[in-house]
């Protein structure tokens, strides 16, 4: 009965307060538009622009397709340089990004439910630690590591790349916070009465449930050994060895679209730049299409890594 | 929770014998990630704090690195830039991310949010290098498909535009391009947790959407806000990728723009001192380190006690 009165009073606002409520969603609706804009425009240019050739960019409507043989001459372009350098760039991409993932997966998973759902000494401790290094900027660590990697005479090596992509604590939390929540630990209590290993009830009862998790760890583990530069950047300094991204900005500094002194008979201007940060952008993109929903989750149950 | 030596005791023989062989198995389980910590997490902090504190003969040599880096003219002038970056980065993420989130939580239903959560999320596919090229192009007047605006503010050719006043704003773009949409995503998943009745309750006294959102929403994810604050201003102070790739590109950065660039100059420069490069990189882990450890034990935000 107070609802419907309630109700009543509510709609019928006065002619005033129902133009404020008008003026308020057409600000709503342009905020969100604007930044719909900002969001995407550089992405639908990005998408277009390895169509045209460099004369075209500057001269033609932005937003113009230009045509799809431009984009097999600027292919061309591409592999030509340093001899195909682009194949082995994502071949070496590959192995690091895949490498470090299977490790990370291997470790990441058994620790989280180790943490979630036995008790050990030591396991408070290293849940905090594991909490403490998640939160904190990788970045900080890159150089000391690359100190620790050069000493143990590792650069050029791939390990020097999966094995600190793979350790991935945040990884072991998202883990530890599934399996908290999603297993209780009198069904474990119960299958150990029964007579099953502790082993047998990981493998047995634990992984079978762990698919989801398995597969948002994997996301964020995976995109973040794709993406990563600085890391790369240092200890891999032969071209040979180089993963994309690092190849990205060796095509960025030879090409003539920024610096007038790059070397134009390289052929690397901008339709070829964008076409290459296309190609190093699908696997990820791909990736963030497939995994839309659960990421969504994922992101606000683990709170953190943008 | 009880304490842990309380169930023991109220644990019949039999279960305690199992616990303590599920301990055995369970320092099994964890050994491959601890080992990985300890291999890269603790021993390069170890190590470049051994660094920090010596010298290229591993003499102790006390806070003269230190000393080294902070007399460093290079230090407070990249210290400076970061300052000015993070000002403009920390207000855009905090004031932008939060209007967004609210908007969509308000006033944009069902699948229809889940589509524009998306939208403002997608451009972390080209977070690194591939995001840094695509505003350099943005922001190119030769090519940039917003050229007009550029000429309206005087910027006829990318190197007016690349200039050092310019400079944190135009990272600071580049960084909330990218990042945006992973803190709407959460902050929005803040704003869903708010209980109905509470909306409901207030919408029924006939509180305005803007009063909802100022006085009931945002003081009740005040506590995500300020998480969201922290890590985006310890991620800022990290800030590499951006100036050294915009650098390299157009040689219009300086080299040691970012704190970070310094330590990486510091280390394969000219006159490189791996110790000096260790002390900043101390100095900058010691910012992260206090920000996550305040964050970890005082915010109430980490489950650290897994439920029983």
């Amino acid at each position: 009965m107070q609802n419907s009165l309630d109700m009543a009073a509510v709609t019928r606002r006065p002619a005033s307060t129902r133009y404020a409520h008008l003026i308020g969603r057409g600000a709503v609706w342009a905020i969100l538009i604007a930044f719909a804009v900002f969001f995407v425009l550089p992405m639908v240019w990005l998408l277009l622009a390895p169509t045209k050739s460099a004369q075209s960019l500057e001269h033609d409507f932005p937003f113009a397709f230009g045509s799809l043989a431009r984009v097999a001459e600027a292919w061309q372009h591409l592999i030509g340089f340093q001899d195909g350098a682009i194949y082995r760039w994502f071949g070496n991409s590959a192995i690091y990004a895949f490498g470090g993932l299977a490790l990370t997966l291997i470790c990441s998973v058994p620790a989280g439910y180790a943490l979630a759902l036995t008790r050990f000494r030591g396991r408070k401790v290293l849940l905090m630690v594991t909490l403490i290094v998640m939160i904190m900027p990788a970045t900080t660590l890159v150089i000391p590591m690359f100190l620790e990697l050069s000493a143990m005479k590792l650069i050029g090596n791939p390990l020097a790349l999966i094995l600190p992509f793979a350790f991935f604590p945040f990884g072991v939390y998202l883990t530890f916070i599934y399996f908290s929540t999603s297993l209780q630990r009198s069904t474990l209590e119960a299958a150990r009465i029964d007579g099953a290993s502790e082993l047998q009830i990981f493998f047995k009862i634990a992984l079978p449930l762990a698919r989801p998790i398995i597969v948002l760890v994997a996301f964020f583990n995976f995109v973040g050994n794709w993406q990563n530069y600085f890391l790369p950047f240092l200890v891999m300094p032969a071209s040979g060895t180089q993963p994309i991204q690092v190849g990205l900005s060796q095509l960025l500094s030879s090409s003539t679209a920024f610096n007038p002194g790059g070397t134009a008979n390289l052929g690397i201007d901008a339709p070829e730049l964008t076409l290459a940060i296309l190609l190093a952008t699908v696997p990820v993109l791909v990736l963030f299409l497939f995994a839309q929903r659960s990421l969504v989750a994922g992101m606000f149950a683990g709170g953190t890594k943008g | 929770m009880t304490s842990g030596v309380e169930t023991l005791r109220q644990m019949p023989l039999r279960t305690k014998r199992v616990r303590e062989r599920s301990n055995r198995v369970s320092y099994l389980l964890i050994a491959g990630y601890v080992v990985l910590l300890l291999a890269f997490g603790v021993l390069p902090t170890a190590y470049a704090v051994g660094l920090a504190f010596t010298n290229d003969q591993w003499q102790f040599t006390g806070f003269g690195q230190f000393a080294v880096v902070i007399g460093d003219f290079r230090f407070v002038r990249s210290m400076l830039n970061l300052a000015g970056y993070i000002l403009i980065w920390l207000v855009a993420i905090v004031v932008l991310c939060v209007t967004l989130a609210v908007i969509l939580r308000n006033h944009v239903r069902g699948r229809m949010s889940v589509f524009w959560r998306f939208v403002f999320y997608l451009p972390g596919a080209l977070a690194g290098v591939a995001s840094t090229v695509v505003w350099m192009f943005m922001l190119s007047p030769k090519v940039s498909p917003v050229a007009p605006l550029l000429h309206a503010f005087g910027w006829t050719d990318f190197g007016k535009l690349v200039q050092p006043q310019n400079l944190p704003g135009i990272f600071a773009i580049m960084a909330f391009w990218v990042g945006a949409g992973g803190w709407i995503i959460i902050m929005y998943g803040a704003l869903n947790n708010v209980s109905d009745d509470v909306i409901e309750a207030a919408r029924l006294d006939g509180v305005s959407p803007w009063q909802m959102a100022i006085h009931i929403q945002i003081p009740m994810i005040r506590q995500w806000i300020v998480y969201m604050a922290i890590l985006a201003f310890a991620g800022g102070t990290q800030i590499f990728v951006e100036p050294q790739i915009l650098g390299s590109a157009s040689g219009l950065v300086d080299v040691t723009w970012s704190p970070n660039q310094l330590a990486y100059q510091f280390a394969f420069g000219a006159m490189s001192n791996s110790n000096a490069s260790a002390a900043l990189s101390v100095l900058l882990l010691a910012v992260g380190l206090v920000f996550a450890v305040i964050l970890v034990t005082r915010s109430g935000l980490f489950t650290t006690e897994a439920e029983d």
